[in-house]
This record gives C-alpha cells, sequence and structure tokens, in this order.
C-alpha cells in the first residue's frame, strides 16, 4: 500500500477538499456557505498541480496518471463553474426572505461532495494496479452520479432518470465485475502487470486462454456504459434530459473519461503486438501490431455500430440536450478507433494518444453547449416550482441576436464538435484519422469520416438555429440564469476551442507521453526480456519494464 | 520577405471583417470594398516582385511552424498556376461587394463581414503549401458560403445551403481520408512525418497502382463534388440558384475552381498512374457530364438555373482538358477556370440585375428585354456569347484549347515511332465533348434569343403597364411597382446605372482580352503545365514492386524525351 502513495497524492487532496464542503456547505452563514464551490474549485486546483508531479508507474502505460489526472482536474473546474447554483436556489431564496435555516433541506454540502467523490473515483482509475481497485475506482465514479441525476432538479423526470440511470449502471458495473472474475479464473491474478505477463506468455504458447477472453469481453461490455457505447447506450438521452444540463455536462464526461481509461488499462494488458487480420499502408503486413482478433474484432465492430447508432438517432431528435446525448454515444465510437488502433511511436501514429487527446477535445467543447443550455431558463410555472431549463431547440432560436455572447459560445463548440477546421474538434479528429490509416484501419476509418458526415447535419442545426434564424415571437420567453459563472463556463469551453487551436501542441505532446505503453514481458516459460529502462517515445514494440 | 505579402492579402479582408460589426450597418458595404480593394494593390505587389520568367517554381515561400507533433506548419507560396487564380479571386472579390449594393438590404453587416471571411479562406487555399492549411481552408469556405446562401437566398435557401454544405463535408472527408493516407504511406516509406504538398507527391507517385487508384478515388469523391462532375453534381444548381447574386458569382467563380484546383495540385501530381489507368473512364464522365448538363440547361426555364447547370457542362469540359495529360489540355484546363470565373460570374451578375428589377428568372415572364434595357442586353448577349465560345472572347480559346488537347491525345506518350501528342484520350472524346459545344450554343442563344430579343415580356402587371405605353417607353419609375412588387425597385432605373456597368466592364475587358490576346498567359502556364505532365508521362506505371521501394525506376522508354506539344517546348517561346 505504502508504494502506491506517491500516486495518491491528488485523491487525498480531494478528500481533505470533500470533508471541507461538507462541513463548509451546511454553513448557517449564507455567505460561507455560497463560497463552497471555492473550496471545490482550490481542491481540483491542488489536486490538479499534484497529479503532474505523479512519477512514472509501474504499469502498461507508466505515464498515464499524470495527464489523466490532470484533465479531470481541469475539465472538473470547468464542471465546477457549470455546477454552480445547481441545488438550493429555491431553498436559498426562501431563506433569504425568513424562513429560518434548516440544515436537513439543504443539498449544496452533499451535492460538491458527491462531485467531488466522483471525480476521485475518476481520478483513481488510472493508477489502479488490479482488478480490484479498478472495480472500486470505477464504481466510486459512478455511484455519486445515480445521486446528483436526482438531486440535480426537483423535479420528477430527474428521479426517473436516476432511477433508470442507476440501474442500467448496475447491470452494466454486474457485467463487469462478471467479467473480472473470469479474467481472474483465466489468468490466476488480480493484478494487472500479472494479468498482462500471463496474457503474453499464453499468447506466445499458442492463445488467450478462452475464459480470460471471454472475461475481457464482459468487462469492455460492462464498462461500455461507462462510455455510453452500443450496446449500454440505452439509457444516455433519457438520462442527459432529465438530469439538468450542468449534470448532464459532469456525466457526458466524468464516467467517460473513467471508462476510457479502463478500457486503456484492461486492453493494454492484451498488448497490441498479436498478429492482426489487415495491412498498414506500408505494407508492414500488420504482423505484430494489432489487438488479439477477438477483441479487435469485438473492439471494431463497437465502434462502428457506436458511432452509426449514435449519430443516426441524434439525427431525429428536437431536444438539444438528446441530441447532445446521442452524439456523445457517437463521440464514443470514434475514440474506440483509437484503441482499435493502440499506442505507436508518435502523436499521430498512436491511437492512444489519440483518444486521450480527444478526451481532452470533447471535454471542452462538449461542456460549452451545455453550459449555454445551462445559462437559460423558462420562468417556473408558479411559484413554488423551479425554472424549467433551456432544453428544445427553439430554446436556442437566434441566440445570437438575443444573446450574442451565448449565441456565439453556442455556435463555435456546435461547429467544433461537428469537427470543422479551424477549431479544437478538427485537431481532435486529425491524429484519429492519421492513426487509423496508420495502422491499415481503413475501413473503419471510412466509417469514422462517413459518420462525422452524418453529425455534421446535427450538428450543422445546432450551429445555425442560433446563428441564422430569428427568434419566434410566440415562443415561451426565455430569462437568464442568474449565476454568472455558468456563463463563465460557457466562453471558457468557446476559448478553449479557439485558443488550443494555436495551443495544441503542448497538450498533443503530452497525450502522446501520457500513450506511452511498455509491452509486459511474457511471464513464466519464455526467456525474460531484459528490463529496459522505460523511455518516454517507447516503440511498443520495445519490451521492458518488469512486473513486481 | 515577399511572403508577408501573402500574408497581407489572407490577413486584409479578416480585419476588415472584423471592423465591420462595430460600425453602423450603413458603413458596411464601403469597409467590404475597401476590405476587397486593398488586397488589390497588394496583388499588383506580389505579381510585380513574382517572377514571371520562371512560374513553375513556387515563389514567395515562408514556412512557420504551428503544430509540430501534427507536422503541420503554415507553409504559404505561389507559383503560375496559383498566381493566376489568386488574381482572379483578388479580382471577383471588390465586383461581388459592388455588384450587391443595392441587392443587399437587410444584415448586410454580416453579409459582407462573411463575404470578406470567404475571400480569406479562398486565398488561403490558393496559397496552401502545406497539405493541412490546404484542407483547412478548402473546408472553412463551407462555413462563410453557408451562411451566405442560408440567409440571403431566394425561398427554398435553408434546403439548398444544408444539401451544398453536407454534400462537399462529405466528399471532402473522404478525400481527407485519401490524403491522409498519402501522409501515413509518405512516412512509412521514408520516414518523414510532414505535409509538404511537393515532398508528399514524391512519395505519393512510388504506390502501388491499387493503392494511388484508391487515394485517387478518394480525392476525386473529394474535389469531384466540388467541381461537380457528373454523379455529384445535384448540389449546385441547387446552391447556385438559392443563393444571392454575390454568392452564385463566387461560387461560380472560385469554389468551383478549388475542386479543380485540387485535381490539378492533387490528383494528377500524387497519383499519376492511376489517372492513366482510369482516364477514359473519367473522359467519359466528363463527357457525360458535359452533354447532360447541356441537355438539362436546354429545357430550363429559370435563367439562373440555366446558367448553373451550364457550369455542370462547362467544368466538364475542364476536366477533360485535364485528363487529356498533354499540354494543350491542361493549358486550356487551367485557362477554362479563369474564363468560366469571369464569363459565368458576369452571367450571373447580369441575372441578379434583372431580378432586382422584376423578382423573377423565369424565362416565361420576362422577355424581349433588349427594348427596355439596352445596355443590359448588351452584356447580357456579349457573356452568353462569351459562354458559348465566340472565336475572339475567352471562353473560345480555353474551350477549343481542352478539345484540341482530347483531340490530340493518343497513347503514344511522345514515343517517336507513334504519332500525336502524349496523352489518353482521343477524337472520339473530342467528337462527342463537341457536341456539348453545339448544346451550349443552342441553350444560351435560346435563352438569350427568349429574354432579350423577341416580344416584351414583363412579370405580371408590369407586363400590361409596360406594353400600354409603348416598348421602351417608361423611365422605369413604377414599372415594376405596377406589378405588384412591394419593395426597393423604385431605386433602381429600367437600365443598368453607373455602379453597374463599372461591375460588368472589367469583365469584359478581361474576357476580350483573354479572348484577343490570350498568349502572354498561356506563356505563364505552359511551364507549370509542361512540368506536371512530365510528371504524369515519367510516372505513368506504378511501380511493380512491393512497399520497399523508395525511388521510383523509371521505365527505360519513359527516359526517351517526351514531344510535349507540337507547338512548346518546355523552355521555349515567350
Amino acid at each position: 500500500m505504502n508504494q502506491m502513495l506517491p500516486y495518491m497524492l491528488p485523491e487525498c487532496a480531494m478528500f481533505v477538499g470533500t470533508c471541507l464542503t461538507m462541513v463548509v456547505g451546511l454553513s448557517r452563514d449564507a455567505n460561507t456557505r455560497n463560497q463552497t464551490w471555492m473550496i471545490v474549485f482550490a481542491t481540483l486546483l491542488v489536486a490538479g498541480l499534484l497529479a503532474s508531479n505523479t512519477p512514472p508507474a509501474d504499469s502498461v502505460f507508466p505515464y498515464l496518471i499524470p495527464f489523466s489526472k490532470g484533465l479531470i482536474a481541469i475539465v472538473g473546474i470547468m464542471l465546477m463553474l457549470l455546477g454552480v447554483g445547481t441545488v438550493d436556489r429555491a431553498e436559498e431564496a426562501a431563506v433569504a426572505q425568513g424562513r429560518p435555516y434548516d440544515a436537513l433541506r439543504m443539498n449544496r454540502a452533499e451535492f460538491w461532495a458527491l462531485f467531488l467523490f466522483s471525480l476521485t473515483g475518476a481520478m483513481l482509475v488510472p493508477a489502479s494496479p488490479n482488478l480490484i481497485w479498478l472495480f472500486l475506482a470505477l464504481e466510486l465514479t459512478s455511484l455519486p452520479t445515480y445521486v446528483m441525476v436526482v438531486m440535480s432538479t426537483r423535479g420528477t423526470r430527474s428521479q426517473e432518470a436516476g432511477v433508470k440511470y442507476f440501474f442500467l449502471g448496475a447491470l452494466g458495473a454486474a457485467m463487469f465485475l462478471y467479467g473480472f472474475a473470469l479474467i481472474y479464473g483465466g489468468t490466476g491474478s488480480t493484478n494487472l502487470n500479472q494479468i498482462a505477463a500471463t496474457f503474453a506468455a499464453q499468447s506466445a504458447a499458442g492463445g488467450i486462454n478462452d475464459i480470460a477472453a471471454a472475461g475481457v469481453l464482459l468487462a469492455i461490455v460492462g464498462v461500455a456504459f461507462k462510455i455510453a457505447a452500443v450496446p449500454m447506450h440505452f439509457y444516455t438521452a433519457d438520462v442527459y434530459q432529465g438530469a439538468s444540463s450542468p449534470i448532464s455536462a459532469f456525466l457526458a464526461f466524468v464516467p467517460k473519461t473513467a471508462g476510457f481509461i479502463t478500457l486503456l488499462l484492461l486492453v493494454g494488458t492484451l498488448g497490441w503486438s498479436h498478429v492482426g487480420g489487415h495491412s498498414a499502408p506500408g505494407g508492414e503486413g500488420g504482423a505484430g501490431s494489432s489487438l488479439p482478433e477477438f477483441a479487435r474484432i469485438t473492439l471494431w465492430v463497437l465502434a462502428a455500430i457506436t458511432m452509426t447508432v449514435g449519430n443516426t438517432l441524434a439525427l431525429i431528435q428536437s431536444s438539444v440536450k438528446r441530441i447532445l446525448a446521442y452524439s456523445s454515444v457517437a463521440h464514443s465510437g470514434y475514440m474506440l478507433v483509437g484503441l482499435v488502433v493502440g499506442p505507436g511511436s508518435e502523436f499521430t501514429s498512436s491511437g492512444v494518444a489519440a483518444v486521450l487527446f480527444y478526451l481532452l477535445c470533447y471535454g471542452v467543447m462538449n461542456l460549452g453547449v451545455f453550459a449555454v443550455l445551462a445559462c437559460l431558463e423558462h420562468a417556473p410555472k408558479d411559484a413554488d416550482a423551479d425554472p424549467a431549463e433551456a432544453d428544445h431547440i427553439d430554446d436556442i432560436r437566434g441566440l445570437c441576436r438575443t444573446r450574442p455572447l451565448l449565441g456565439w459560445c453556442m455556435v463555435i463548440c456546435s461547429l467544433s464538435l461537428l469537427g470543422l477546421p479551424f477549431t479544437l474538434g478538427f485537431w481532435g479528429k486529425l491524429p484519429l484519422f492519421t492513426a487509423g490509416i496508420s495502422a491499415g484501419e481503413i475501413v473503419l476509418v471510412i466509417i469514422l469520416g462517413l459518420n462525422s458526415a452524418v453529425a455534421a447535419f446535427y450538428y450543422l442545426r445546432l450551429a445555425a438555429v442560433p446563428l441564422l434564424e430569428s427568434r419566434d415571437d410566440s415562443a415561451p420567453a426565455l430569462r437568464d440564469n442568474p449565476f454568472w459563472a455558468r456563463r463563465l463556463a460557457a466562453m471558457l469551453s468557446a476559448g478553449g476551442v479557439l485558443s488550443l487551436v494555436f495551443l495544441a501542441n503542448g497538450p498533443m505532446e503530452s497525450s502522446l507521453e501520457a500513450g506511452t505503453y511498455v509491452q509486459a514481458a511474457p511471464a513464466r516459460g519464455s526467456a525474460p526480456t531484459p528490463a529496459a529502462p522505460a523511455e518516454h517515445h517507447n516503440d511498443h514494440a520495445a519490451a521492458g519494464s518488469s512486473t513486481h | 520577405m515577399t511572403w508577408a505579402i501573402l500574408l497581407a492579402l489572407v490577413l486584409i479582408p479578416l480585419v476588415f471583417a472584423a471592423m465591420i460589426p462595430s460600425r453602423p450597418s450603413g458603413h458596411a458595404k464601403g469597409v467590404a470594398l475597401a476590405g476587397m480593394i486593398l488586397p488589390l494593390f497588394a496583388l499588383v505587389f506580389l505579381a510585380g516582385l513574382f517572377d514571371w520568367s520562371r512560374p513553375h517554381h513556387m515563389q514567395h515561400e515562408a514556412t512557420l511552424e504551428w503544430l509540430p507533433t501534427l507536422g503541420l506548419s503554415l507553409s504559404v507560396g505561389v507559383d503560375g498556376v496559383s498566381m493566376l487564380l489568386i488574381i482572379l479571386t483578388g479580382l471577383l472579390g471588390p465586383i461581388c461587394v459592388l455588384g450587391s449594393f443595392t441587392a443587399i438590404r437587410e444584415n448586410e453587416k454580416t453579409f459582407y463581414s462573411w463575404l470578406l471571411i470567404l475571400q480569406s479562406a479562398m486565398f488561403g487555399v490558393f496559397m496552401a503549401r502545406d497539405l493541412v492549411l490546404f484542407y483547412l481552408c478548402f473546408e472553412f469556405t463551407l462555413v462563410p458560403m453557408y451562411v451566405l446562401i442560408s440567409l440571403f437566398g431566394s425561398s427554398n435557401r435553408k434546403a439548398a445551403a444544408t444539401k451544398f454544405f453536407l454534400y462537399t463535408f462529405t466528399g471532402s472527408i473522404v478525400a481527407l481520408a485519401g490524403l491522409v493516407y498519402v501522409v501515413v504511406h509518405t512516412f512509412q516509406t521514408t520516414g518523414l512525418w510532414t505535409m509538404d504538398i511537393g515532398t508528399l507527391g514524391e512519395a505519393a507517385r512510388a504506390m502501388s497502382l491499387r493503392e494511388q487508384a484508391l487515394v485517387m478515388g478518394a480525392m476525386l469523391l473529394g474535389f469531384g463534388v466540388k467541381v461537380p462532375l457528373f454523379p455529384f453534381h445535384t448540389w449546385l444548381p441547387l446552391a447556385h440558384t438559392e443563393a444571392p447574386t454575390a454568392g452564385s458569382v463566387v461560387l461560380a467563380g472560385v469554389l468551383l475552381k478549388l475542386g479543380t484546383y485540387g485535381l490539378y495540385r492533387f490528383v494528377l501530381p500524387f497519383t499519376p498512374a492511376a489517372i492513366v489507368e482510369y482516364a477514359s473512364l473519367l473522359g467519359v464522365i466528363c463527357i457525360v457530364g458535359i452533354l447532360y448538363g447541356g441537355l438539362i440547361c436546354w429545357v430550363q426555364t429559370d435563367v439562373k438555373k440555366l446558367v448553373a447547370y451550364s457550369s455542370v457542362a462547362h467544368l466538364g469540359f475542364c476536366v477533360l482538358g485535364m485528363l487529356a495529360i498533354n499540354a494543350t489540355g491542361l493549358q486550356g484546363s487551367v485557362l477554362y477556370m479563369i474564363n468560366h470565373g469571369l464569363s459565368t460570374g458576369a452571367l450571373f451578375l447580369l441575372i441578379g440585375m434583372v431580378y432586382e428589377r422584376y423578382h423573377t428568372r423565369s424565362m416565361r415572364e420576362l422577355g424581349g428585354l433588349a427594348s427596355r434595357m439596352p445596355v443590359w442586353a448588351t452584356f447580357m448577349v456579349f457573356f452568353a456569347m462569351a459562354s458559348v465560345g465566340l472565336p475572339g472572347l475567352n471562353g473560345f480559346v480555353s474551350e477549343f484549347l481542352c478539345l484540341l488537347g482530347t483531340f490530340q491525345s493518343s497513347d503514344g506518350w511522345g514515343r517517336p515511332d507513334v504519332a500525336g501528342t502524349p496523352g489518353l484520350l482521343g477524337p472520339w472524346y473530342a467528337l462527342f465533348a463537341g457536341f456539348g459545344m453545339v448544346v451550349a450554343a443552342i441553350y444560351l442563344l435560346f435563352m438569350v434569343g427568349k429574354v432579350v430579343w423577341g416580344p416584351l415580356v414583363l412579370p405580371g402587371g408590369a407586363h400590361k403597364h409596360a406594353s400600354s405605353h409603348g416598348h421602351g417607353g417608361g423611365h422605369g419609375h413604377g414599372d415594376g411597382d405596377a406589378g405588384g412588387h412591394k419593395h426597393d425597385d423604385d431605386h433602381l432605373p429600367t437600365d443598368l446605372t453607373f455602379r453597374e456597368i463599372s461591375v460588368l466592364a472589367p469583365l469584359a475587358v478581361l474576357c476580350i482580352a483573354l479572348g484577343l490576346f490570350p498568349q502572354p498567359v498561356m506563356a505563364i502556364l505552359e511551364a507549370p503545365v509542361n512540368q506536371t505532365v512530365r510528371l504524369v508521362i515519367d510516372h505513368r506505371e506504378a511501380p511493380s514492386h512491393g512497399p520497399t521501394r523508395t525511388t521510383p525506376s523509371a521505365p527505360a522508354h519513359a527516359a526517351a524525351p517526351v514531344v510535349l506539344a507540337p507547338h512548346s517546348t518546355p523552355e521555349g517561346e515567350q
């Protein structure tokens, strides 16, 4: 346990911050409890700084931890800004009018605590040394989100969404737990490094154990729930629509990131050095540069179906949140392409780096659209009800004229999600293209390209409706949400989309470093390879890193 | 430091576009005009500093690191061909703004700022020497055009804009896959991750025939949609018809040329073996486009749609000339890009001017306008003739060269024992394409005869009103109003204003100049075109051996001196 401590410093900071929010959030003094978000902010900032100093880990992805924790902290800060004012608005208004303060009716402390717990869980994922840890970290990510969905509005729809989310989440968790059990059965270990070594030995000896292979498949399908991929995508639209926009934005990023890192670790134990059935354009023959065939086909099919299903269903929606929900499914499909491709020595040929970079792009640009929705609301129908958030596509009609700032944030972020040149989204897609083609996955890349074109249809609508159309006077009136932090989140997102176009080199380099993959040496039975010191730009072909 | 001029070309329109929103909307057109005219001065400098004696060399080159991790740099440069297209773009810019002064009365700020942004992006495409930079600009032109069509177009504009965007976006994303394939291939054979177009070309030519065919297919899908080639042309008539006049002018004048320029810059030099292999198929596609486009024009009643379909036919000639793969055809093809921009752009402007007055483009409701608008009619006949290819005007030169190149091309590849110039098509292709010229003459003359000559027909009430006063009588005021059209006509006199004439006059002068004295431009094109032809000839057979090749060994007979064209030698005449 002690040797894990250097990797756990950000989580320790997160835990301290969580405890503080629980105390401060319940303060009797309105000014004090209104500042809870500052504690969250400070916590994430400290966690992010601590994460950047994490030493290389002893795993197949030695440099994954600092990048992913930093990513979670940075996007977490934006999500925090967006989350301000999600709960307790009615209560605070009542207290301000003279009702005595009642801690039991206040949700702020729980909300921020759950928020931080979930992020802590996501941060724990990349450092997982074994399957048990991985499972617990994933569940720590997900369990708070179920509650957050329910408490995000006072309406019944978010309760329904929360229940739906919880049951499907439990199903997903059960599936990958079962998968983990099978992996343990097939390899005799829960330690990821040992599993990787065993897999290497098994495939050298003829093939991966069937039970373990079935376990990996089950685990992939189970984790598909976290990343909202087919066949576990059914909840997305209802849950995103039922939850309030800040929570939907949270769901679109945090569990997805945790899920993709889990997939990286899981698939990383298999390794990308198996003989595949395709050839790279250079004609290397594909020898020793692919996942084991069963995993490659599974991920390939999942990627193709996920993006197609997501994009097709998004076409026919009229609710912005549902569009974004299905598009979130589609984006998971895009990223799965990178997973099929696997690591590489260059940013442009490394699918893992492409996935990590895409997570960053997606986190930044997707948040902006939700933030714009969160900034707009309909007046409540009666005095007791909460104001309803903007959701229908009519609500953003003509936004560039009525509220230029929000409107342009919407346009910029939508165009970026579309993947248009001169936005961040294009830089996200391009590495997936180059990496896919480098690995010889031409068909998958073409499917990815055609899907981007399908997605263009609905993203173009999201951009054109606020920019080009004018608001219908008969449409129900909208008003601004009073929390400036949400507007700031929208601006940060749109600003990030534009500025990262020119400044993306740094993040690209760090995602390449984070995607460095060290092939595990086969355990027992084959000649041990001399342990080479893991270097930054190690090719996946290089053997190294012993197991402890 | 001459690259700074290239930078200025891109930046000036952008800066002016940024200035427009903060000013009163009355100033928008003035600012826009300034933003279009200033680059012309930069262009004069650029042309002055360009070494016209070696137009096949990239000049004014500069490279700035952008995202080294991605191998991406801001790399610019121009050769003779891109220089000419940049000049065309620069000339059409102010004309578009001037031509929109009265047509655009609402949302002027939006209109002119997007027009300026579009201008920047188009300059960017023609000067990009970096593959991704090219693609960025190429793709980015979609956004301003989408806005222009869907905000300022006519009744069915939203559908047209969406169709335009999705069609071209889909095509170009497939083209991107093909281009990325070339980049990856280059990396895997040379170990060099580069986006430099020249370097990529060298490596691409070493690909096997199958790879070249795949890459060519992907690129054709992207550039062919933009051109548009026959099966992918369906977005064009809709987009043209719905777009505002300036939008149509830019679309026909420059945006379609992005497709042909892409073919010239990428498809020919990157996949010569595949071109040679499939030239006859592509030639047939072009001819189908020429004839099909022409026949459809024949039955159009909407004047604008007619001109739009005529673009399909015209660009079929342009691509056909390119596929002839000899100096004559290729010269004609590049010249065609410019001539088509001039004459079709002018036709769209003329139709826009009538539309502003009578709010119709239907040939049933318009006729005999020569008696009402003699000046307009003069220009209309003139540009229709230029478009048909009347000898002495610009259209003739390029169309004739394209056909001649097609006719002469045979697969002798310059071997002394086989007569003729290099190329793959032949007299039959030229014959069938020649029918297209006949059809073009029919539909354009038919249209001119209907709209310009014949009995005066004006839409609706205007007809009665006008005829009760006798032909050519009224002073314009009130004629349109009598037709029940509510707005703005009263600002416009019956015939063209000085502004409108000054929009058309430069185009007319260029049409005559290029028709009578095409030699200077052809001399500029000669060296780059010969270079491209030689490139295709030298690499017309893909290296048959596997992926390990590094130096493409030219087949022995390719080393023999190649007679490029009867009238031209590589370094020859002025």
